[in-house]
């Protein structure tokens, strides 16, 4: 099916659920209202004439920018039997973003949703096992939100060497690993 | 204390009933050789049979989208380079394609032609270690060591066209960084001439179709098409439980579509479909059908008229604001980016959609009820690279 007619069959389905859509993109999409979105993809999966068995790729973009600032989840589906593409998007607001999960629909969704979750901090309302993914359990803070900025800190290691703080160094200040000043690991080495 | 102080041993009153068959955590890396790489699978057993199973993944993330937002287009490929480290063509390429897309570039038939040489060239290296590294894993030594120095001469190809033996930074937006060498179709042909003749039969002899290989792995680590489908496996393991699905014939890129070649598949020849011994035969006949595509490239090559590589390459890339979701067949399996433009300098975002990830993410279901030393097989049979998984 072409873009379009699966743009209707979504329409006729969905009705003013199916908010928007972007026929003339590379990619074409359609943007679903948040709720909705787990009906939508069950739907495009169990639709003999749509038949979206594949989830191949799902990914949080973030737009501070917009007004208002919202983050965005696309849902990039293919169908193995058809061999047509379309993609879905849900708008969710930067603070407290949380989306249906679709992981009962597709199973890889547990996988993608967990790094959505860990990169952007986007909670997958009802998914089984929400924890991070790629960074370290005890990280703190979504690190591809645009407003990111590194931590100074992490478990007491100075992550951040900046070049402020080389100037610092040789303007001769004394400058602690960490929160604490431990001893230096050499300290056995005879200073000059 | 003297000896006759001490407890006499006990009379042998051992009862199977009172034995403890708790189960047990069992933490698989992430320092095992068998996971090449950082993986840590948490295994809980049950004597020898395995529960549960649950990968850590992790271990090797190097924030590659966020690095992405913080470079211009030209900057990504190095990075892109670093993720798949055993296959860095395949990994340029389908980059270098999503923001051609984007940006409406069209590149000569013979930079397209040199891309196809460089990628089917890089799959038959990276299913060389792909295969080679298996073999090990269950407990062969030799075929590595052979399947290595086979890969040596590719990445000798390699070398002598750009420079770089394993990152290559080769496949730019518009174009390839060096243009062939001359002489460079000879030695192909020379490489591809000892290979069809030596390597190929030599690797069905000493491996795919040895007894013990064959026993060893043909019922093991089964995965059904629906199952395959629904964690969106991809590349050869999907091709291993036998649903002909290859990017190359389904959307075909880089004028795939005017070769002649064959999707391998699984057959389910000796257990059934879709098991570790599966993947690997579809790893094996993808080298032969790589090997034919090469032949027609190299042919091709000569009839056609050297344009310059840089010819499209941009001074400055730009990029109209849009979105592309572009997808490849890496030699693991189908490598999608999806790239958001902004029309600045530097993507707004990169997504990597990394076969190996989906293809962990399916592993809980494949180790439920199998033997410990089963899940080793299983692992290397997805032919995962820790750099494509934490990106």
């Amino acid at each position: 099916m072409e873009p379009k007619a699966i743009h209707e069959k979504l329409i006729g389905e969905f009705g003013d659920k199916v908010l928007s859509v972007d026929l003339e993109a590379a990619s074409p999409f359609a943007v679903v209202a948040t709720e909705a979105i787990a009906d939508v993809a069950s739907f495009c999966k169990d639709d003999p004439d749509l038949a979206f068995d594949n989830l191949m790729c799902l990914s949080g973009v973030d737009y501070p920018g917009e007004d208002p600032p919202r983050m965005e989840v696309v849902y990039h589906l293919l169908s193995y039997t058809h061999h047509h593409t379309f993609a879905l998007k849900v708008h969710t607001p930067r603070e407290n973003p949380a989306v249906p999960t679709v992981e009962g629909i597709w199973g890889v969704a547990n996988f993608h949703e967990r790094e959505c979750w860990d990169m952007f901090g986007i909670a997958f309302t009802g998914h089984s096992d929400l924890r991070r993914i790629l960074l370290p359990d005890d990280w703190e803070g979504f690190p591809l939100r645009k407003d990111w900025e590194d931590p100074e800190y992490y478990n007491g290691m100075h992550v951040k060497p900046t070049e402020q703080m080389a100037e610092r160094a040789l303007a001769g200040e004394q400058i602690g690993v960490g929160p604490f000043d431990f001893d230096p690991p050499n300290a056995h080495v005879e200073k000059e | 204390m003297s000896a006759s102080e001490l407890t006499p041993p006990a009379a042998n009153d051992w009862d199977p009933e009172a034995l403890d068959t708790d189960e047990m955590i069992l933490q698989m890396g992430p320092q095992h050789p068998a996971t090449h790489g950082v993986l840590r699978v948490e295994l809980r057993t049950d004597g020898e049979v395995v529960n549960a199973a649950r990968p850590h993944i992790g271990y090797l993330h190097r924030c590659f989208e966020k690095h992405c937002e913080n470079v211009d287009y030209p900057g990504v490929m190095p990075y892109a380079d670093r993720m798949d480290y055993v296959a860095a063509m395949g990994n340029t390429l389908g980059f270098a394609l999503a923001v051609e897309k984007l940006a409406g570039i069209e590149v000569s038939p013979y930079v397209n032609t040199v891309r196809v040489i460089m990628a089917e060239l890089q799959r038959i290296a990276s299913h060389c270690v792909a295969v080679g590294t298996y073999t090990m894993d269950i407990g062969a030594f030799t075929p590595f060591l052979h399947l290595l120095r086979d890969r040596e001469k590719v990445l000798d190809l390699f070398e002598w066209t750009c420079g770089a033996r394993l990152l290559y930074n080769y496949n730019w937006v518009g174009g390839v960084s060096h243009d062939l060498p001359d002489g460079f179709g000879r030695a192909a042909r020379d490489l591809l001439r000892e290979f069809d003749a030596i390597t190929i039969p030599e690797l069905i002899d000493l491996i795919i179709g040895n007894k013990i290989f064959i026993k060893r792995l043909a019922g093991v680590g089964v995965c059904s098409p629906e199952l395959g489908i629904s964690y969106d496996l991809t590349g050869p393991n999907l091709r291993g439980s036998g649903i002909p699905r290859d990017l190359r014939k389904d959307a075909p890129y880089c004028g795939y579509e005017s070769y002649d070649f064959e999707v391998a598949l699984g057959e389910g020849r000796f257990g059934p479909l879709g098991s570790c011994f599966d993947r690997n035969w579809v790893r094996v006949v993808e080298m032969r059908e790589s090997s034919r595509i090469l032949h027609q490239a190299l042919d091709r090559l000569e009839k056609m008229e050297r344009t310059d590589v840089h010819e499209k390459v941009p001074k400055r890339v730009k990029v109209p604001k849009g979105e592309v979701y572009f997808r490849s067949e890496a030699p693991r399996g189908q490598l999608g980016y999806y790239v958001v433009s902004d029309g600045k300098a530097n993507p707004y975002r990169v997504k990597v959609k990394s076969p190996c990830f989906t293809a962990m993410s399916v592993f809980h279901h494949l180790a439920r009820g199998m033997m410990i030393a089963d899940i080793v097989a299983l692992i290397g049979s997805l032919d995962i690279v820790l750099g494509e998984i934490d990106r």
